[in-house]
């Protein structure tokens, strides 16, 4: 058993809905409800939910960059959602983000060397000479190569610039990332070359990562855990071979049998599920999927089900759900 | 007259289309053919820029002109050329005989106007509705495309529906006189996987129903696979393999197309190492090389790839490749 590099105890965040002539909270957006998890260095976590099941607020939430509203993050065991600012800067270094849209988060009129310098600038890591000699390493790193350094974001591609994104995240060494949704944007050929990179870089450098995507195919190729979430909660957590072998939630399996498979001859039975998402604003009381669940009951509609684990020797697999029974060893 | 029936439905010959740029004419669709029969699916499938889109936009003419430019080949629909076409009868087939659903359904729709006074417009338009049968029709419609409430949703607006909600209502509209051919443009790319899964079943199920022709536009292979009988796999505005959807995916013959199978992540026994990749990167459609377009990425490339470039041939047991070295 190693020690976890990030637990994250009864998570939430929720953002006020103000309305009326003063601007008062009328309401509670539970974007995130009460999350729990480990993440062990050098390990992946995928966290696969559809939009507006929380799944980015998680992983920002985790990042302080919106602070939660209540719950514990704690990285190398320090709670980073009771540091202040100052300290919190101060850790920022150990742990960094990739986001979906390179192009969004790039400064168009800043050059890749400077995008890629800014965070050992921030930090004030090296001389300008190491800081130069880093920027160019990490370019080679990503095989982008250090000649393109004083090109600006808008002549490459968007899978070069997920790249330079990447080689930003990884320019401080980080123990952990969040790489949210990070190749959905790219075409199909370059997806797997950024996949297969960014790997590589987690094998040799051991980054811990939280990789948040919709695309559950993705989410089992990078992941070693997987956290399926739903309406600002988990509903399914574990090993990801087994989530995808044999979903025990109601939700996971309909989710795992609407992934379409680019082989006809390979048709699964489909699970439709009746109606939408419900608004995080009203979620419905109980189990939040109750509502489209084929298996709902009169409990499921009252109590809201916690995470547990269901069977012994199920590699820590756990489950929220009433209608999943505890198996015996 | 030869055999009415025999006629496709739909028949593209030596498509070219031209975009103006500022570094001059750039060819986003050069050269393609197909032919669609009636009631038939096929699925048009590649990556960003490889010409899917336009070609699809084109068979209702609606490449915007300029930049676009038709600047050859010919488009014949139900034995009538739609490049020859006055604007006028144009807009009497659009929608009419060929209805178009697009990806984002948001934009698509009109943010002013209510789902019902958009959907009789149309009804009003083509089929000569009064006002009150109409509005029965678009009743119909929501209902025929399972929108729950569907006499409630007529007199809402768009943004008070859900994105899977919108794009049923667009296919209500598209629907709605009965085209014989439907082009969606990644239709279900803009919604979650399970919404996705749902419409998709609704576009199958109407489609045998009503026995129309659909030409699915996507970058996705797996919706390919569960939706189309044929596929057409473009690459930098050329076809370069068509087949029947079950012997693409069983055997693909171009390299490009298997590259493109093999990189596609999908949910597996066991996790892979590392994905299969195509190496390089799609050229720039301003600076193409010389012979085949995918030379540079290919493995199986020989001199002769980058000298000539392959036509569309027939291969054994059906569909077509442009490749000198297909795959066995």
């Amino acid at each position: 058993m190693t020690t976890p590099l990030l637990e994250v105890r009864d998570l939430r965040k929720h953002f006020p809905i103000r309305g009326g002539l003063f601007r008062r909270i009328v309401g509670q957006v539970k974007a995130v409800d009460g999350v729990s998890f480990t993440l062990a260095p050098g390990r992946t976590l995928g966290l696969v939910g559809e939009s507006g099941c929380g799944k980015s607020t998680l992983g920002r939430a985790i990042l302080q960059l919106q602070r939660p509203t209540s719950g514990q993050v704690l990285l190398h065991g320090e709670d980073l959602a009771a540091l202040t600012p100052p300290e919190l800067r101060a850790r920022r270094r150990q742990m960094q983000i990739i986001f979906q849209d390179p192009y969004a988060s790039l400064n168009p009129r800043r050059t890749v060397g400077q995008a890629i310098r800014e965070p050992l600038d921030v930090h004030r890591i090296g001389t300008a000479r190491e800081r130069a000699k880093r920027v160019a390493e990490l370019l080679d790193v990503v095989g982008l190569g250090p000649a393109v350094q004083d090109r600006y974001p808008h002549e490459f591609s968007g899978g070069q610039r997920q790249r330079i994104g990447i080689a930003r995240a990884l320019a401080l060494n980080p123990a952990f990332i969040v790489a949210d949704e990070p190749v959905s944007a790219l075409d199909v050929s370059v997806q797997s070359q950024v996949l297969n990179l960014s790997a590589r870089l987690q094998r040799e450098h051991g980054i811990a990562f939280l990789f948040v995507s919709h695309d559950l195919a993705v989410i089992q190729h990078v992941s070693d855990d997987i956290a399926v979430m739903y309406l600002g909660r988990i509903v399914e957590l574990g090993p990801g071979g087994a989530i995808c072998r044999e979903p025990r939630h109601p939700y996971t399996q309909a989710l795992l049998s609407a992934v379409p498979v680019p082989d006809p001859q390979q048709r699964r039975a489909r699970i439709l599920l009746p109606g939408e998402i419900p608004s995080p604003a009203r979620p419905p009381p109980g189990c939040p999927f109750h509502p489209r669940c084929p298996l709902a009951e009169a409990r499921c509609r009252e109590t809201v089900p916690v995470l547990r684990s269901v069977a012994e020797g199920d590699g820590g697999r756990q489950v929220a759900c009433h209608r999943v029974p505890t198996r015996p060893a | 007259m030869a055999g009415v029936a025999d006629e496709p439905l739909l028949s593209v010959r030596d498509l070219a289309i031209e975009f103006d740029t500022l570094d001059g004419p750039v060819r986003a669709v050069d050269g393609v053919s197909f032919d669609l029969r009636c009631g038939e699916t096929v699925g048009l499938v590649g990556e960003s820029g490889c010409g899917k889109t336009v070609t699809g936009l084109s068979l209702l003419r609606l490449v915007p002109e300029p930049p676009g430019r038709y600047a050859g080949g010919s488009i014949r629909f139900g034995g009538r050329e739609l490049l020859a076409l006055p604007e006028a009868e144009l807009r009497a087939l659009r929608g009419r005989d060929v209805a178009m659903v697009f990806q984002e359904p948001m934009t698509a729709l009109n943010p002013v106007f209510t789902i019902g006074s958009q959907l009789t417009e149309v009804l009003r338009r083509h089929r000569g509705l009064g006002r009150r049968e109409a509005r029965v029709q678009a009743l119909a419609l929501l209902e025929r495309v399972h929108i729950p409430e569907a006499a409630r949703r007529l007199d809402e607006y768009p943004h008070q529906l859900s994105g899977g909600q919108r794009q049923r209502v667009m296919i209500a509209m598209a629907l709605s006189c009965g085209p014989r051919l439907l082009v969606a443009d990644e239709p279900t790319t803009a919604l979650d996987v399970t919404t996705q899964a749902e419409v998709l079943a609704e576009i199958r199920r109407l489609q045998g129903e009503l026995g129309m022709a659909m030409i699915l536009v996507t970058h996705d292979l797996g919706v390919v696979a569960e939706t189309c009988a044929r596929a057409i796999v473009m690459y930098c505005g050329v076809i370069v393999e068509t087949n029947a959807t079950a012997a693409l995916f069983a055997q693909p013959r171009h390299p490009y197309t298997l590259g493109l199978l093999q990189s596609v992540p999908r949910v597996r026994e066991t996790r892979l190492a590392e994905l299969p990749v195509i190496p390089g990167r799609v050229p720039d459609l301003r600076s193409l090389p010389p012979g085949c377009r995918f030379a540079d990425r290919c493995p199986r490339v020989s001199e002769r790839c980058r000298a000539e470039e392959p036509a569309l041939t027939p291969i054994a047991g059906g569909g077509q490749v442009a490749c000198h070295h297909p795959q066995p």
